[in-house]
């Protein structure tokens, strides 16, 4: 039904991440019902949709936790197969869930090393992994956490979204997706999130934002995808779109303004003029 | 504390990030008073532990000085509290998971039967018979954990089942109103034995020696790396600190303590001790030096994270109990060391409950994801000072198990409040 990527000469680099026509049921309910995401690196690429328009199923499908029953995926233009999370983190596709899997009782650099610790011989390497995390932490100009060996326990609920999405980008990770970072967060600390997720994209991760917040979306999302009952409604970009065409597209499926663009297309990317607030912004 | 402003002069030359390079170390007197918010916040370690061996030294010291604080009783401690203390250090690992083993004081019985039965009536040498008892452990540990990782048995039920029917195989291997009893030398001296005091010394030196290296190697590499090392200051305190027990400790106990030094001569450090050291040192590593420590407490903490995190969850369980049940192998091992035989009651009565109280007095959480190897020690120790030191002022045993049993709670209300507290300070 729609065209695709490789039918057009392409002179810019292929999606970090594409799913074309994905697929999802659960006995008799459809829980996917043809879906296409285009993410590209650079690009913060906001999923949203309705309360049970798909967006937890089509992220969790992506991580390898249930797989597509049809449809195709495509890693930097690779066709994949992500048949479980050990592939997607392989690839370097790392998710930030909602309910942040983090362990309260141990410190940021335990929990951002969690399974995969940096050893010397049988021993741990703490010094090596504590200084990697106040790198990446470093990196990602988080400068207010007081220590990086204090319990996650302690920490506020924008820093524990912080050390989260670290966890995720201290692999090397091509995609990072993040299933609504700032749903339990209060204005300060939502907007230091939003600027995390920003200088995310403009390290060159592709990043996909789950998200119920207009707001947040149009913030920070470059292109913002559409899921209506299972199925994309549309991808459009942010700056060619209003408020209004995408919550008409997240109630409707359909927008009387927008024509339904195919999503190859639409999520081109436009000259790139790199945001300016990657200066130090600090977490409260 | 460490607001990015550059400070002093022992940074790295390659400052490696804002955060590593720009650590202001904290003085003495800031890491006193980070350990005294640390504390306030319900973040006890260990404390109420200590302070209650303290106030319980005190008690006995001042109504019974001429028994309590005497090197014979001193070496009584440590052998009444050892067998105790080896089952508490492997229950902290299934404590840590948040799970429970109910069935260790039996286990800890079917071990040491297996001893006993290896030894006499097939002659087996000493050594095999140790291992014989050890690989019971294992065995039952990994079973205890199928049930619980595998099918999913709470712990508390699966753990209760196994405790009724081990107490059903000791019974079974010894026979109704059975007794065997133990004639070799070398697990008899387990437990009564002493270390000769010229060995006693070389061990206490070394000791002492090698936590000073490890203390100081440590902090000048955290130094040079530009992380957040404690104080010198403290580094050193806890160094003399230690070094003053030890060498108090060795010299007291090397002193004659035979009630006829004439006929049979009595001094040295209990062989139990050293044993209980390097195996707490040994179970001590993996809990804080091993990815699979590190697993242990996550999983404790959040096993579903830990899950998220490709850690296999229920291989982290199973060997957390096949631990627990070995540890309690090697309690069952001195037990029967301890009373030269073994009975249908050998690991019964309050051996395991005893031996609970131990880690959660030493202030591990029954919650899970808290805890260390060294509260088994301090909590065994308390248990072992109340039930010597009430003993030695006359009172029933009644009275022992009503006095345990209210530490035990105030232990587990400690552990309680103070896990409430952080949760309010944030301090998890």
């Amino acid at each position: 039904m729609r065209t695709p990527a490789q039918g057009a000469p392409d002179l810019a680099p292929p999606p970090s991440l594409e799913v074309r026509g994905g697929r999802k049921n659960f006995g008799a309910v459809h829980a996917l019902r043809g879906v296409d995401l285009v993410a590209r690196a650079g690009e913060v690429t906001a999923l949203v949709g309705d309360n049970g328009a798909g967006k937890s199923t089509l992220i969790k499908c992506i991580a390898g936790i249930y797989p597509f029953d049809a449809g195709e995926v495509f890693f930097q233009g690779e066709p994949a197969h992500i048949s479980d999370p050990a592939k997607a983190s392989d690839m370097g596709i790392e998710v930030v869930y909602q309910d942040l899997a983090l362990c309260d009782n141990l410190d940021i650099v335990h929990n951002m090393f969690l399974g995969r610790e940096l050893k010397k011989g049988i021993r741990l390497d703490e010094a090596k992994m504590e200084t990697r995390a106040a790198e990446v932490l470093a990196s990602l100009s988080v400068r207010t956490v007081r220590s990086i060996r204090q319990h996650v326990a302690s920490l506020s609920g924008g820093q524990r979204q912080t050390v989260a999405i670290a966890r995720a980008v201290l692999w090397n990770s091509k995609v990072v997706i993040l299933d609504e970072p700032t749903a339990a967060l209060g204005v300060a600390q939502t907007e230091q999130v939003l600027q995390l997720v920003r200088r995310l994209a403009d390290a060159g991760l592709a990043v996909v934002l789950v998200s119920h917040n207009m707001n947040d979306v149009f913030e920070v999302a470059d292109v913002i995808n559409v899921l209506y009952l299972g199925q994309t409604a549309a991808q459009v970009r942010t700056a060619e779109s209003s408020r209004a065409e995408v919550i008409e597209l997240i109630t409707s499926g359909s927008s009387s303004n927008a024509p339904a663009v195919p999503v190859a297309a639409a999520s081109a990317p436009v000259a790139d003029a790199p945001t300016t607030d990657a200066n130090g912004s600090t977490l409260a | 504390m460490s607001t990015p402003t550059l400070s002093s002069s022992d940074k790295p030359a390659q400052s490696l990030s804002h955060l590593a390079g720009n650590v202001e170390q904290p003085t003495f007197s800031e890491a006193v008073q980070g350990y005294i918010s640390k504390v306030r916040g319900g973040d006890m370690g260990s404390l109420p532990a200590i302070a209650a061996l303290a106030v319980l030294g005190l008690v006995f010291f001042a109504l019974r000085p001429e028994k309590f604080i005497t090197n014979v009783n001193v070496a009584n401690l440590f052998q009444q509290g050892a067998v105790v203390m080896l089952m508490a250090m492997g229950l902290v690992f299934v404590l840590l998971l948040g799970e429970i083993d109910l069935s260790a004081g039996f286990t800890s019985g079917v071990c040491g039967t297996v001893l006993a039965l290896t030894l006499t009536r097939y002659g087996w040498p000493w050594y095999l018979a140790v291992i014989a008892a050890l690989v019971t452990g294992a065995v039952i540990g990994i079973m205890l954990g199928l049930l619980v990782a595998k099918v999913g048995i709470p712990s508390f039920v699966a753990t209760l089942a196994a405790f009724l029917a081990f107490q059903g195989v000791v019974l079974l291997m010894i026979g109704n109103g059975g007794n065997i009893s133990i004639t070799d030398k070398v697990i008899l001296s387990l437990e009564n034995n002493n270390v000769p005091p010229l060995l006693g010394w070389v061990l206490a030196v070394v000791g002492v020696g090698a936590y000073a290296f490890s203390g100081l190697w440590n902090w000048s590499q955290r130094r040079k790396r530009g992380l957040l090392a404690q104080p010198i200051q403290l580094v050193v305190l806890k160094i003399v600190v230690l070094a003053i027990v030890v060498f108090v400790a060795v010299y007291e106990l090397n002193m004659e303590r035979g009630p006829r030094p004439d006929l049979k001569s009595i001094k040295g450090v209990p062989i139990v001790v050293p044993f209980i050291i390097v195996i707490a040192l040994l179970l001590g590593f993996v809990l804080t030096r091993t990815a699979f420590g590190r697993h242990i407490y996550a999983v404790g903490g959040n096993a579903e994270a830990t899950r998220r995190a490709g850690i296999r969850v229920s291989w982290v369980r199973i060997s957390c109990f096949m631990i627990c049940s070995t540890m309690a192998a090697t309690a069952g091992i001195f037990a029967v060391s301890r009373a030269n035989s073994v009975d249908p009651n050998q690991g019964g009565s309050n051996v395991l409950l005893y031996a609970v109280g131990a880690a959660v007095i030493g202030g591990t959480s029954l919650f899970g994801g808290k805890g260390r190897i060294i509260d088994a020690i301090i909590g065994g120790l308390v248990i072992a000072v109340i039930d010597n030191g009430m003993g030695l002022l006359g009172y029933s045993a009644g009275i022992k198990y009503v006095v345990t049993g209210i530490v035990l709670a105030a232990a587990a209300a400690v552990d309680a409040l103070s896990r409430r507290r952080a949760r309010a300070t944030g301090r998890g």
